[in-house]
């Protein structure tokens, strides 16, 4: 098990690596963008263009910049934007990361509840018209677009029905926990909502195949054989084993939503979350801001491909071989 | 995969028993002529395409407007009264304009008009053209690099496999809208050359490239696996043994075997890269003006969807619909192809 962490951490640490130098080559060496002109404003004259790329160091040569950004960003961690000149990229990054974890912690605890409701209905009941609605449900909440989704939702909850029904739903924007839990609850459900509704169809119908196929296996069969009751069988058997797809897939996810995943969300509904800081950062082209952010999300989304990892090699010793 | 076997059990109308010899693709076929939700879902499918490739005739012949100018003093007919396109706001202080709603009248502004004043039906329309163009583009040039990538990795393995393998885990690890929007962004302004290729900014190649790019170890990666098991199977073995050349090994026993995988995955792929294309489109970094595609609706319908929300609503039920019947249709194909999986389905049907 100690041989197998060891190498996890060795290939966490290379793609990690990988993803910084790739990313910084996508903003640093695409051929035709050029930090310096979009710093400079425009119509900027050669002279200018010179001492802004002498400024910000963009006139020395591309391992370099590499090497003082990376150090910049991990090690004295007084990485500057370039638009709002002197404003510090990481307190942005960790002021925008609760906002990110708000949404996407709520949204999971929805989607995981409904979705276990959902697939094990579906697979309790397969083949019978309640498989077939439950599945259609799940397949239409997959089929729509994620940020149409909450234009809606904002439709009707800030405009259409905000005189009646949804009076108590607070205008568009994030209110911090520790100023009102309560206040905090009501700006956050519809996103909590909006982002879960894809999960849900996509963790239903993956547990319900995974019921559906554990039905099929001889120790349900076994179960069944001893005598246990139906729901037992289900609940300590069927659903038990059917996790841990589950499992694997809601780390993967969970990770590349903290990560920055819930951008769309947070726009639409104006949440100053990563993902906006993302968006916002890459509207003007502030590159410092995209590459903290890009690395932040990088971050999340290897480590929970690395914890993934461990859960398996900890059920089953097979993997820590392979 | 070639070859005649002896599957289904069919009675025939005199009640004898008649053993059908089959292919399994024509199996297939018949177990997906079955699925009558799929091929409803297929039909619709087909209803959605043939609309949004008769846009000109719509737009010339039906509603004459040209969607691609803003027409702000362009009058229209309701009700057999003429009427201004963009309607002087009657609150608060009377300034701006709003645009016409719905007037559900094909000739006239069928779904009212957008902040520009063009008609929104036809744009509609214009705008499915590109966001299946897009979509169907992309899933096909991620579909053929991976395969290409999936099989060079999984059949030659070694130093070649590890290099692209590694490859496939990078862009996997990076989060894919990250990357597709990063992408987009640094590329949308100028475009890319590579040697003699030339992406123009505004051209669809560029969201076609990058949806298609960011996407390819999601096919990759499981056609890969698929080629690492059937390379150690008895008849690739009994093609060696034949003396078959690696080019015969790929063509005639590894790609058949492959191939299903893709047909599975590629209506997946192609609902995927619709909503990437939508999302990209609604972030201002996909499809560019005077072009319009689904997402560039949704976005221009953003500003007055308290007012006129038809403008940003048509366009997000045309994509779930397209998607949610892709979805469908993938899933059927999936059965169909998967005789295991059918079996699963129906121990109850049966």
């Amino acid at each position: 098990m100690l041989r197998f962490l060891a190498r996890r951490f060795v290939s966490m640490v290379f793609v990690l690596f990988s993803i910084s130098v790739l990313s910084f080559l996508i903003f640093f060496a695409t051929p035709g963008v050029d930090p310096a002109a979009r710093i400079a404003g425009r119509n900027a004259d050669q002279q200018t263009l010179k001492a802004v790329r002498h400024d910000f160091g963009l006139d020395r040569p591309l391992p370099v910049r590499y090497a003082l950004m990376m150090k910049k960003l991990f090690i004295t961690r007084d990485l500057t934007s370039y638009v709002n000149r002197g404003a510090k990229v990481i307190p942005q990054v960790t002021q925008a990361a609760p906002v990110t974890l708000s949404l996407v912690f709520g949204a999971a605890v929805i989607w995981v509840i409904a979705s276990i409701a959902m697939g094990m209905l579906a697979g309790v009941f397969r083949g019978t018209a309640i498989d077939t609605t439950v599945m259609i449900v799940g397949l239409i909440g997959i089929s729509m677009p994620v940020f149409w989704l909450g234009e809606v939702v904002n439709l009707i909850t800030q405009s259409r029905l905000h005189g009646s029904v949804f009076s108590w739903v607070p205008p568009l924007g994030y209110v911090p926990f520790t100023h009102s839990p309560w206040g905090w609850f009501k700006s956050l459900l519809f996103p909590w909502l909006t982002l879960s509704i894809l999960y849900i169809g996509i963790y239903a119908r993956v547990l319900r195949s995974a019921i559906v196929e554990a039905q099929e296996e001889d120790y349900v069969r076994t179960a069944r054989a001893k005598g246990l009751t139906e729901r037992r069988v289900l609940f300590r058997h069927a659903l038990r084993t059917s996790l841990i797809g589950f499992v694997s897939l809601f780390g993967l996810d969970f990770g590349a939503l903290v990560g920055g995943g819930a951008l769309l969300t947070e726009v639409v509904f104006g949440l100053h979350g990563v993902g906006k800081l993302t968006f916002d950062s890459l509207q003007n082209l502030d590159l410092p801001v995209i590459l903290a952010t890009v690395m932040y999300a990088a971050f999340f989304v290897v480590v929970a491909n690395a914890i993934v990892d461990l859960i398996y090699a900890w059920l089953d010793p097979r993997v820590r071989r392979a | 995969m070639s070859g005649a076997i002896v599957d289904e059990v069919l009675a025939s109308p005199g009640g004898d028993l008649v053993i059908a010899a089959a292919s399994p693709w024509q199996l297939a076929r018949r177990r997906l002529l079955r699925n009558r939700v799929a091929l409803v879902m297929a039909a619709l499918l087909a209803v959605i395409v043939t609309l949004c490739l008769c846009a000109p005739l719509y737009a010339h012949h039906i509603a004459h407007t040209h969607p691609f100018q803003s027409s702000l003093d362009a009058t229209t007919i309701v009700n057999g009264k003429r009427v201004p396109v963009m309607v002087q706001s009657t609150e608060g202080l009377g300034l701006g304009v709003t645009p016409i709603g719905p007037t559900w009248d094909l000739h006239h502004y069928f779904l009212g008009a957008d902040e520009q004043g063009r008609d929104v039906a036809a744009r509609l329309l214009y705008g499915g053209r590109n966001s299946l163009l897009i979509g169907t583009a992309a899933a096909l040039i991620t579909c053929t690099l991976a395969v290409l990538i999936g099989v060079v990795a999984g059949f030659f393995g070694g130093l070649l496999d590890g290099v692209l393998s590694r490859f496939l885990d990078l862009i996997w690890a990076f989060p894919v809208y990250l990357l597709a929007i990063s992408l987009s962004t640094v590329l949308i302004a100028r475009g890319i050359s590579f040697g003699p290729f030339h992406l123009e900014s505004g051209s669809l190649l560029l969201p076609i490239t990058i949806i298609g790019v960011v996407y390819i170890p999601y096919v990759a990666r499981p056609v890969r696996g698929e080629v690492l098991s059937i390379r150690r199977r008895e008849f690739v073995e009994a093609a060696i043994g034949l003396g078959a050349s690696n080019w015969r090994l790929l063509w005639n026993e590894v790609l058949p075997n492959v191939i299903t995988t893709v047909i599975v995955l590629f209506p997946l792929m192609l609902a995927i890269d619709m909503l990437t294309e939508a999302a990209l489109s609604f972030l201002s970094i996909g499809v560019q003006a005077p072009q319009a595609s689904w997402g560039t609706i949704i976005l221009d319908g953003q500003d007055v969807l308290y007012t006129r929300p038809a403008v940003a609503l048509a366009p997000g039920i045309a994509i779930a619909l397209t998607v949610l019947a892709l979805n469908v249709l993938g899933d059927g194909i999936r059965d169909a192809l998967d005789p295991r999986a059918k079996l699963r389905r129906t121990d109850k049907e049966s």
